[in-house]
């Protein structure tokens, strides 16, 4: 083996994000790891890289043990890396940036010929006929990703570890990409490849590795495993179809009901592939799929955060505006977004100005919410979500993710919208606060509203959906209803190697 | 003929002929950054259009190494002078040089440089500390002996101005012990800082009771200082005399309607006296001092402020 | 309504009555105050006064500072707006004309700055940087390099007439502060600029037009540096495009933190900034009457600024919050009777 990883260890404040993983890999084998977020991929890439430092386990690079303390001593045993975002620099040449820290000199000045000279040679084999004195940010992401892999494979050439090299790169990028990576592994380096896409994994990898919670799962052969099997390891759940519980199914057919909204055609390029989309009033439609895969893209586009390039978007009324936030919440919109931190709360504001932020924003500067209304609309959200705090004064930055969550969600409700999106809406809360935000889902769904939910969990997502959508490789890839909503189905959805999900059920 | 069509036609001339018809001189100037700058470039100019020469004008934009490049340029020319306003003082032995070797005479306005004094034939420039004792001694004649506190508006605080114009100041009243300088804070050259400075004087000293004259170490600060002594109630130039230093255009309005004193000038004509050593130098090879004062000509209400108003406010000030 | 406003300037306000105090007790006549043709007068009123500028900008400022951004250019808008007001009066527009030229040149001002970092989306320091260096260039352009001086009596009140016994400056400084912050509370602009300040993402995401708002703070930025550009204008009768608020930028930033408003953005309180212009006018105030030599001017002032910011410091609050309760512990631990050892 090229490199045998045992028993490797890692925590961060008590938490153990590896526990006691064991990977390896061969010469002239490309191995792909994969695992859903938090599973312990990057902590393991880091370590290897001498980013982290294992808190126990060894780590042999051919037979020897080695211990890189940081990225440049493991570059130098040989291991080399290329991030998703490449991190070379784009104001400098191709050539510069190929040799960088490594110039050629003469008389102890750059040797600007034979860098050129040494740039062309380090392509050479990759296949790119690119000038290597213009400027690497002049090239597609796809070239400076090559670029970035040759620099590392002149610099380390036994192990080069690919960190979602695909994510923001075309079909025929892809293509570009594989060609240069099968070479390499003709040529006997070992490749870790990383990836959220299981398509390109499948496509690539000799073998394959899942990391759940910090634990290795399972190590099989690609040409050996079974695409059902594998998300089953990774998302860790046992298929038993014939127990699953269908909460869905008591409830009544919503199908017969108004369409609310209609969306024909919707994409981006590069984001998701145009799909179409009708939801029926009182309805909820659950999306699913792997990180990464176009959800959240897909409820992006719908809401105007991302603009879509195609299709539009109709109401019983004729279409409607979604180029933007705000056209899509004076549509009758709502979204509460995957990210609470970052996208959701403002922080130092008040819990009473948080619930107002999007009704206040909607009625405009010039008409005010008088303050009597917003302690009412505030109070009475507090009180019906069970928002624990002390007052409706208290800094929203304060309270716990579930209690933030509910007041995200209050900020929506009293917006009364006639569609809410809801991304990830029981990511990081706790199991009490989780259960009354899936009971609120259903509620609401009773009132009339019409509900998109994005979650990767599949039972919760499938007691609180109509319909639940699947989303692959960024594309709308199956639609199942009533039986067909089980664990079981969404998983071979997601698994299938090609659109048709009748044909993976 | 437009200036630069002049220029031009005079510059190939020059070079062909080597300077056979009128004398070429070169002027490198600092540049603009103020009113008497101004002005020393339009009485430069004007100058020489009296006597007949052809003027190279280059504004330096405030940087050693475009006069640098000027001079190389006055020298590669075959300039018959050169005028230099340096910016700085220091760095100029190289280029002085290269003048030097091609024997033409640099003359220096205004400011002085720390270079040997045989690279340069003169140079023509005010004493600050002699405007300051010229501005006190007006105080010293004027007062006749009676007790007077004084306060005084300083330059930006450590500028060469403020400092000389202080000490000459100070120099004139030094032996009348019925002089005596009372209040002094800097007002940075600038009207607003000339005008809040004398209204905190005002307040320090009895609502300006206790002052009896303004000395401003430059013309602004006291057209400041007179709009404070006018709020304050009372009348400048007579309640509280006002003598200042520089004689830009507007203090003599003031001081025709008898709210100023005195003026010293610090008179932007450099290129006059310089001019002048120049011909007597060609004429018979006369070697000039090596420093010109120019003078420090006081102006008071007796000496046609009106007048002195209507020569000089077209000059750029 | 008036409780929460107190309470939140009260060190601002403990701040300047300590300094008054001080100042009274090295120079006693501080507090002098007479009537004179109708007019108070006295060093309060003269540094209430003096403090327009500053204290107009801080206003401007204050609500750019809550948006996370910063303005430096509004110091050289003063050097626009009173170069405009000034030429216009000189060539014979009229006062009102005069003032709206003025007063539509800030504005015009801000809305570049509003449009560089909300719409192109350069960084406000950087977006501001370019108006403070060529604004000047564009003022000395309008007076020609000159001072341009006017005698329109009606321009020159706004600098030095007096209104109901008060400066007009003072009148202007206070009725746009109580304006702008009634503007902001009763409306709900207050808070939606500091939800903006706040995470400009989340906001947007809830429907917040963060952009227009944006563009809208820098204008009246622009705005209050225009009104400050007349004041300065008006006060000495002549538009120095050299001298005119040169560096008050600088002054007004420092205002908006003596205030105690967070350079990140978020919660402002006007008030407390128009407080913090006063503090460091008093300041000025005090280092001119004390007579110290000009050369003293500047440490003193630090000096003083440290001292005032260091008191305010809530991790230093926290410090003192501690050492009362570790003095008081030690008071009862000396008075408890000494049955076991104390522990550490």
């Amino acid at each position: 083996m090229l490199l045998t990883v045992k028993n490797l260890s890692k925590s961060f404040l008590g938490s153990r994000a590896l526990d006691a993983v064991d990977f390896d890999l061969a010469a002239g084998e490309v191995h792909a790891l994969l695992g859903e977020n938090g599973a312990g991929k990057s902590t393991l890439i880091k370590c290897l890289t001498g980013a982290y430092h294992r808190d126990a386990g060894t780590i042999a690079l051919e037979g020897e043990a080695i211990d890189p303390r940081s990225t440049s001593q493991a570059q130098d045993l040989g291991i080399g890396t290329v991030y998703q975002e490449v991190n070379l620099l784009p104001n400098l040449t191709v050539a510069q940036n190929l040799t960088f820290g490594r110039e050629p000199t003469r008389f102890g000045l750059i040797d600007a010929r034979a860098r050129t000279r040494l740039a062309r040679e380090m392509l050479d084999g990759y296949g790119l006929d690119i000038d290597v004195n213009r400027d690497l940010g002049a090239y597609s992401v796809a070239i400076q990703q090559i670029v970035a892999i040759a620099r590392a494979v002149s610099l380390s050439g036994k192990v080069l570890i690919l960190d979602e090299p695909t994510a923001s790169l075309d079909a025929r990028e892809v293509e570009m990409l594989f060609k240069v990576v099968r070479d390499l592994r003709d040529r006997g380096l070992g490749i870790v490849f990383i990836s959220h896409f299981l398509d390109q994994v499948f496509t690539i990898s000799d073998r394959i590795t899942v990391l759940r919670n910090g634990r290795r799962i399972v190590t099989e052969d690609t040409a050996r495993i079974d695409r059902v099997k594998l998300i089953e390891h990774m998302l860790g759940h046992a298929l038993e179809s014939e127990v699953e519980a269908r909460a869905g199914a008591a409830a009544p057919e919503k199908g017969g009901r108004p369409i609310a909204f209609s969306f024909r055609n919707i994409g981006r390029q590069g984001v998701i592939e145009p799909f179409d989309l009708d939801i029926h009033e009182g309805e909820v439609v659950g999306l699913a799929g792997l990180l990464g895969s176009g959800r959240t893209e897909s409820a992006e586009l719908l809401y105007g955060i991302r603009t879509a390039q195609t299709g539009e978007a109709r109401d019983a009324n004729g279409p409607i505006n979604i180029r933007n936030p705000r056209a899509a919440i004076a549509a009758g919109f709502g979204f509460a977004p995957e990210d609470r931190k970052t996208d959701g709360i403002v922080a130092d504001l008040t819990i009473r100005e948080n619930i107002v932020l999007a009704l206040q924003a909607s009625k405009g500067w010039m008409r005010p919410i008088p303050r009597a209304e917003q302690n009412r609309l505030a109070d009475e959200y507090i009180e019906k979500l069970d928002i624990r705090t002390t007052g409706r004064e208290k800094l929203i930055g304060e309270l716990s993710g579930g209690n933030q969550q509910k007041v995200i969600l209050a900020r929506w409700l009293a917006m009364n919208p006639r569609f809410l999106i809801l991304d990830e809406p029981t990511r990081g809360i706790d199991v009490g606060a989780h259960a009354e935000i899936v009971r609120l889902i259903r509620a609401l769904n009773e009132k009339g509203m019409s509900l998109l939910v994005i979650s990767s969990e599949l039972e919760e997502l499938i007691a609180v959906s109509d319909r639940i959508i699947v989303v692959r490789d960024r594309r709308h890839v199956a639609e199942l209803a009533g039986d067909q909503m089980t664990t079981d189905t969404i998983v071979r959805a997601i698994a299938a190697p090609d659109a048709n999900p009748e044909e993976a059920a | 003929m437009t200036y630069k069509t002049f220029l031009a036609s005079t510059a190939i001339v020059a070079l062909t002929t080597g300077g056979a018809f009128a004398q070429v001189i070169g002027f490198s100037q600092i540049g603009s950054e103020s009113g008497w700058r101004a002005a020393e470039t339009t009485l430069t100019r004007m100058e020489a259009e009296e006597r007949g020469y052809d003027l190279r004008f280059s504004d330096a934009q405030q940087r050693q190494e475009n006069q640098i490049a000027a001079i190389r340029s006055f020298v590669a020319q075959g300039v018959d002078a050169i005028l230099l306003a340096p910016v700085v003082e220091t760095g100029w032995d190289a280029v002085l040089e290269e003048a030097a070797e091609a024997e033409i005479p640099v003359i220096l306005l205004d400011r002085m440089v720390d270079s040997s004094d045989d690279l340069y034939l003169t140079a023509v420039g005010s004493d600050l500390v002699h405007e300051g004792a010229v501005a006190g001694q007006w105080l010293v004649d004027t007062v006749a002996g009676e007790d007077c506190r004084v306060a005084e508006l300083q330059g930006t605080t450590g500028s060469s101005p403020a400092i000389d114009r202080k000490t000459g100041f100070e120099q004139a009243i030094a032996d009348h012990d019925n002089i005596e300088i009372v209040r002094s804070q800097t007002g940075d050259f600038t009207r607003s800082g000339g005008k809040t400075v004398m209204e905190g004087f005002l307040q320090a000293e009895g609502g300006g009771a206790g002052i009896c004259a303004v000395y401003a170490h430059n013309d602004d600060m006291a057209l400041g200082a007179i709009q404070a002594i006018n709020e304050a109630g009372l009348k400048p130039g007579e309640d509280i005399l006002v003598v200042s230093i520089d004689a830009v255009p507007d203090v003599f309005l003031a001081i025709a309607n008898g709210e100023a004193n005195a003026t010293v000038e610090l008179t932007p004509n450099m290129a006059g006296p310089a001019f002048d050593a120049l011909e007597a130098y060609w004429a018979d090879g006369t070697v000039p001092p090596k420093f010109i004062q120019t003078e420090s000509t006081l102006y008071t209400q007796a000496d046609d402020p009106q007048g002195e108003y209507d020569t000089r406010k077209d000059l750029g000030y | 309504m008036i409780f929460p406003v107190l309470r939140r300037v009260a060190p601002q306000l403990i701040t300047l009555f300590a300094l008054i105090v001080l100042i009274t007790l090295i120079f006693p006549s501080f507090l002098n105050l007479s009537l004179v043709d109708g007019r108070l007068v006295g060093p309060l009123v003269d540094a209430a006064k003096r403090s327009a500028p500053v204290a107009l900008l801080a206003v401007g400022m204050t609500l750019v500072i809550a948006t996370k951004g910063i303005d430096l250019s509004v110091g050289a808008i003063i050097a626009i707006c009173g170069a405009s007001a000034a030429w216009a009066v000189g060539a014979g527009y009229g006062l009102g004309p005069a003032l709206l030229i003025a007063l539509s040149a800030g504005i015009a001002c801000g809305l570049w700055n509003g449009v560089l970092v909300a719409i192109v989306g350069i960084q406000p320091f950087v977006a501001t940087l370019i108006l403070m260096t060529a604004g000047r260039g564009i003022a000395q352009l309008i007076t020609e390099g000159r001072i341009l001086t006017f005698t329109d009596p009606g321009f020159a009140w706004i600098g030095s007439g007096t209104l109901l016994g008060l400066p007009v400056p003072v009148w202007l400084w206070f009725s746009t502060a109580v304006l702008m912050a009634l503007i902001l509370r009763r409306t709900a602009l207050g808070m939606l600029i500091e939800a903006v300040g706040i995470n400009r993402r989340a906001s947007a995401l809830s429907g917040v037009n963060a952009r227009v708002l944006l563009i809208a703070v820098y204008a009246v930025a622009g705005f209050c540096a225009a009104l400050a550009g007349l004041v300065v204008t008006a006060d000495i009768r002549g538009a120095d495009a050299n001298n005119a608020g040169l560096w008050l930028e600088l002054d007004a930033i420092l205002a908006v933190v003596i205030g105690g408003n967070s350079l990140l953005g978020g919660r402002f309180s006007i008030a407390a900034s128009v407080i913090g212009a006063l503090i460091i006018q008093t300041i000025n105030a005090g280092i001119l009457l004390a007579g110290f030599p000009p050369e003293y001017n500047l440490v003193i002032k630090a000096a003083l600024v440290v001292v005032i910011l260091v008191v305010q410091s809530p991790s230093l609050g926290g410090h003192f919050a501690f050492l009362r309760t570790a003095l008081l512990s030690r008071r009862e631990a000396r008075h408890a009777p000494q049955t076991e050892e104390p522990k550490p």
